[in-house]
């Protein structure tokens, strides 16, 4: 693929709009990838040319944990400070209808015409992890529109919003005291993905709590790596939490990084300003450890995975042949004369040979 | 996805100052229901932050519901907001408490269709669904 490989026409004045940096000409573009309709990944392949350059930043966490607000919050701050800011917000799609309500611009009406702000809300259509399936392909795009920041807000649905880390290179995980207690973050996976924890609606009851328990199972999870070390039974991990408990450093993640657990209140801005900092703080660690570098190595592994599994599952099920075998398949099955793998076992056969 | 089985995405928008988004609401779940991607934006809506918004996500439709009485003014402002964004292509509909003539009117100003109170959503559905139908088959 070259610069010259676009479908149509069309696709090349949206593109001549899109690097003028026209609103429109962004949101037709996230359409496109969207709806994956046709010419998405050579219009995706030409703008993204240059590479990456924007912080991402992830907020994940409950529903109600104030996701939307904290982002508004954080928007509001980094347009401040003259960035240029794109945000994504995901919500959910009904299983039933096909159709989603997205809601999450609600709390973001104050920033809503600041022309340095472009805000996108995805329904997830069917994908699971928190995110739609071109969720990390949309963020590409606005990186690729030069915004300095894009801030995406997964899905609130508690213990499946592990995409998020393949789409932002700091990971917010905001949490309430109404969340439950550090287990549930624990049980949800949520402790592999956090870079930053932030406990908001900090006023009400149970946050402290909720602030100790955190900090408690990170350092338990730190603890943990040294699992494979043997003769390590001996170890009073009683003591070594009462220790740290009395002293309560941040506890450092697998590649170094200490993740704190912040309080806030979006709605006062409370514990704003703390937040930035860390955030600004976990960059400056991303870029000077190599773990920025290291992300993104991840990140692109696993694009051109999906990518490849996009095209193989295009190019099987457009094949008349598989849908033949496909069918055959079935009717065998349906005659009690076959099963799914033998089915499956040709159409592979069809496919490699 | 293949572009016949697109997902209509509409903006349920409430301008203006008056507290009453039950109807909004109800028409978004509906339009949910109905398949639509529906981007719900709450009350108090400018026609800027409203224009911002259908521009952003890209929508299909402009759903307004006015029952403020100022009609006359958010419907062609909206319009007009719209064109200067080069989102010319939005349909721009709604309900609310409008009187005959004055749907008459906005409909001469390139409004689309208005419904009244008491009117099923299924009419509204159907009218947007009728509408993107027709589109997709002329572009």
């Amino acid at each position: 693929m070259t610069e010259t490989t676009l479908r149509s026409p069309a696709d090349e004045a949206l593109l001549e709009r899109f690097r003028a940096r026209k609103p429109v000409a962004l949101a037709r573009a996230i359409s496109m990838v969207e709806d994956e309709r046709p010419g998405f990944q050579d219009f995706l392949h030409t703008v993204m040319a240059d590479g990456p350059s924007a912080r991402r930043v992830g907020f994940t966490g409950p529903p109600g944990a104030g996701k939307s607000s904290l982002v508004a919050a954080v928007a509001t701050a980094y347009r401040t400070a003259e960035e240029q800011v794109g945000v994504v917000a995901v919500d959910p799609t009904s299983p039933y209808s096909g159709g989603a309500l997205l809601g999450d611009r609600i709390r973001m009406n104050d920033i809503a015409t600041d022309p340095g702000i472009f805000i996108r809300s995805m329904a997830t259509r069917g994908s699971l992890g928190g995110l739609a399936t071109t969720t990390k392909e949309v963020v590409d795009l606005m990186d690729a529109f030069r915004f300095d920041r894009i801030l995406v807000e997964t899905v609130g649905v508690g213990q499946t919003e592990l995409e998020i880390t393949a789409a932002a290179d700091t990971v917010v995980v905001v949490l309430v005291p109404e969340s439950g207690d550090a287990i549930q973050a624990m049980k949800a996976g949520l402790m592999e993905i956090a870079d930053v924890f932030v406990v908001n609606k900090a006023d009400r009851p149970g946050a402290a709590r909720l602030v100790k328990e955190l900090r408690q199972a990170l350092h338990l999870r730190a603890g943990s790596a040294m699992k494979d070390v043997p003769a390590h039974h001996g170890v009073d991990l009683g003591r070594a939490l009462k220790r740290e408990r009395t002293e309560d450093p941040p506890a450092p993640d697998r590649e170094g990084w200490e993740i704190p657990v912040l309080t806030s209140n979006a709605l006062t801005g409370e514990g704003l300003e703390e937040l930035l900092e860390t955030i600004a703080h976990h960059r400056t660690w991303l870029t000077e450890g190599g773990a920025l570098e290291e992300r993104r190595r991840e990140r692109a592994a696993r694009r051109i995975r999906d990518v490849v599994d996009r095209g193989l599952r295009r190019v099987a099920w457009r094949s008349e042949r598989v849908r033949a075998l496909l069918d055959e398949g079935v009717e065998r099955i349906a005659r009690g004369g076959g099963t799914p793998y033998s089915a499956a076992d040709e159409i592979l056969g069809a496919l490699l040979r | 996805m293949a572009d016949d089985d697109r997902k209509i995405r509409i903006l349920v928008a409430k301008p203006g100052l008056d507290g009453h988004d039950r109807g909004a609401k109800v028409i978004a779940s509906a339009f949910r229901d109905a398949g639509f991607e529906v981007i719900y934006t709450g009350l108090h809506q400018t026609p800027e932050m409203i224009v911002a918004a259908a521009v952003q996500e890209d929508v299909d439709v402009v759903a307004m519901s006015v029952l403020s009485g100022a009609h006359m003014t958010l419907f062609p402002r909206v319009r007009e907001l719209l064109a200067e964004a080069g989102a010319d292509h939005v349909l721009l509909t709604g309900g609310g408490i409008i009187p005959e003539e004055d749907v008459t009117a906005l409909e001469e100003q390139g409004i689309g269709r208005l419904f009244g109170p008491g009117t099923p959503t299924t009419a509204a559905i159907d009218y947007v669904k009728e509408w993107f139908a027709t589109r997709q088959q002329t572009t």
